[in-house]
């Protein structure tokens, strides 16, 4: 084939709409197969036993499974809020103020956790609150440290989300606020707050996912009886295949979809009311 | 700047500005910088020189004391430990190259559909990250193993032979734990991480370029590698980079999909510390991997304070 044919307008559409296609059946696939073979009858991946929900009816009696469920639930919420409110902090400072003492290592610690390999920062922290038990008798390893550690992975990735909407804001509307008479504390939670709500609840989202899905970080720090549900499923599959993973899976691919699904229609549907606001207001000063 | 002028002069330095500097800096020193300073202290001390008698109370196994004179020489000298660092950044190179050969015509062709799919087409990339890592890894432990479609379907074709040929199996239709079923693993679940960057880059582009280039008598080809490629080089960095990096110290992956000849850096450091009780050797083996990583994190850095510059 000629270089001129490859790049004929006909052929690369064709070759461009393949290759997406290709891309997304193989982002896709893997996942779908584990969904359907969540209600095989049969044990193996190779064999279709018929139509069953007995993995499922298995799981309601689980303890294991449900106990790390309920545990990393809790661990997520608390680090997901956390996440947030010290991740709008650190966007915030790194949008607002554009000189401070140390702004280069503060925003060189904010991004490094993005791409650290997480057994280093597993280990980091064991090691560090370790020490810091044997001093004060406390924290005890459990909840409480696997929290710590999904919050200094959750600050990241909230300050990236939180600081992109940050950078997108017209500072005139916070300044005229000022103007008004309006005190620093008044113009964030009237002014800057409602315009960066959708970012906040996407960082909640997302650092809530993050967290609830965490293996490395949770295996460093966790203690005997602190079991979350990807280490359950991590020592499962570690073994082997297991049904009761599959069925897992399909719950929490299930409910990861309709959150996310709801978040993103209310976040659709606030931005087009603010463009419509934005827009009316931009009339009346005509 | 009016804001933050107003905020300095009418709030004491601990409220208002000091307070949101304070508070995540604080945080980041204590639970980010701290840890690794003692990661660094730990690396240099033998056993003993870290109380080992406390260490035993978490370590509910036999701990090892054999003093070491120093964890450093035992890295550069021992061959276990050199051959992971390599095998660590091969397969991560390896990775990330297969990541940028998809994700690049992908993000591509993303980039150039037509503006009321884009939005689409975005949030079916994004959608996977919200699914759990863990559970996309397992995906694959399914799909390959012995009566697994995908791995039926590989034998079927006689890709298998291919596969051996390239020394990426080692025996024919045994298409999990090698070396084959990891890079598969790694790269379906950082391919998201290289198309994100490579799009946001591609989509910014300005297509009449493409249209000068041609007006001065540039084939297609032509204009795509030398217009497109070189002004998207920040993506293909950027997304490179966020899979190279964590693909280096990856663990997960390499436990459930990779075989005993694809022991890599992150396996080690977590033997070392859970199986092996030897904090102060996996703090040695973590500071070199933390040296390694420093120039790609270092690059990764600065394309992102270029982004940011680019965007005010």
């Amino acid at each position: 084939m000629s270089k001129r044919a490859f790049f004929s307008p006909g052929f690369a559409k064709n070759f461009g709409r393949a290759w997406l296609v290709a891309g997304f059946l193989f982002l896709y696939l893997p996942m779908l197969t584990l969904v359907v073979f969540s209600f095989n009858h049969s044990r193996l991946p190779s064999h279709w036993g018929g139509f069953s929900l007995e993995w499922y009816a298995k799981l309601a009696d689980d303890r294991e499974i449900i106990n790390g469920l309920w545990l990393s639930f809790k661990i997520a919420l608390l680090s997901a809020c956390g996440s947030v409110v010290l991740g709008t902090m650190a966007a915030f400072s790194l949008v607002k103020y554009k000189r401070f003492f140390g702004r280069t290592l503060f925003s060189g610690m904010v991004s490094a956790p993005l791409v650290m390999p997480e057994v280093i920062q597993g280990l980091s922290l064991l090691l560090m609150l370790v020490a810091i038990q044997h001093a004060i008798g406390f924290p005890e390893r459990g909840l409480v440290t696997i929290w710590l550690g999904h919050l200094m992975i959750g600050l990241s990735y909230a300050t990236v989300v939180v600081k992109a909407r940050l950078q997108t804001l017209n500072p005139q509307l916070e300044e005229a606020a000022m103007d008004l008479g309006a005190r620093p504390w008044q113009v964030f939670t009237l002014v800057t707050l409602p315009m960066i709500a959708q970012s906040l609840l996407s960082a909640w989202l997302l650092t809530f996912s993050l967290s609830l899905d965490d293996v490395v970080v949770s295996a460093f720090l966790s203690g005997p009886g602190a079991t979350t549900m990807p280490l359950v499923i991590f020592s499962r599959a570690r073994l082997g295949l297991d049904p009761s993973v599959n069925a897992v899976a399909t719950v929490i691919i299930v409910v990861v979809a309709i959150g996310v699904t709801l978040a993103s229609i209310w976040v659709a549907r606030n931005e087009r009311k603010r463009a419509a606001e934005v827009s009316a207001a931009y009339r009346d000063d005509s | 700047m009016q804001p933050t002028r107003h905020s300095r002069t009418s709030l004491p330095w601990w409220r208002g500005r000091g307070l949101v500097i304070g508070v995540p800096f604080a945080w980041l020193l204590l639970f980010f910088l701290a840890p690794f300073l003692i990661v660094a202290k730990y690396s240099i001390s033998e056993m003993g020189d870290v109380r080992v008698e406390d260490l035993v109370t978490y370590a509910n196994g036999a701990v090892k004391l054999a003093a070491k004179v120093t964890n450093y020489a035992t890295v550069f000298t021992d061959s276990l430990y050199f051959n992971a660092y390599l095998a660590s950044l091969k397969y991560a190179l390896c990775t990330t190259l297969c990541c940028l050969l998809i994700g690049y015509p992908f993000a591509y062709f993303m980039a150039r559909a037509r503006a009321s799919v884009q939005a689409l087409l975005l949030m079916l990339v994004m959608l996977p990250f919200w699914t759990s890592f863990l559970l996309r890894v397992y995906a694959w432990k399914g799909l390959l193993d012995e009566g697994g479609w995908v791995a039926r379907a590989i034998v079927g074709l006689h890709l298998d032979k291919a596969l051996l040929a390239m020394g990426l199996i080692e025996a024919p239709g045994q298409l999990m734990h090698t070396t084959f079923s990891l890079l598969v693993g790694m790269t379906y679940t950082y391919l998201p991480f290289m198309i994100l960057p490579l799009y946001a880059n591609l989509s910014k582009m300005d297509l009449r370029l493409l249209e000068a280039a041609s007006d001065l008598g540039a084939t297609p080809w032509v204009a795509f590698w030398r217009v497109t490629v070189p002004m998207s080089i920040a993506g293909i960095v950027a997304g490179s980079m966020l899979v190279f990096i964590p693909c280096v110290g990856e663990y997960v992956t390499p436990e459930l999909l990779g075989g005993p000849q694809t022991l890599m850096i992150g396996r080690v450091i977590w033997d070392e510390n859970f199986s092996n009780n030897d904090p102060p050797m996996a703090s040695t083996i973590a500071v070199v991997l933390v040296l390694l990583i420093v120039v790609p994190l270092a690059l990764f850095n600065r394309y992102q304070a270029r982004v940011e510059e680019a965007g005010k």
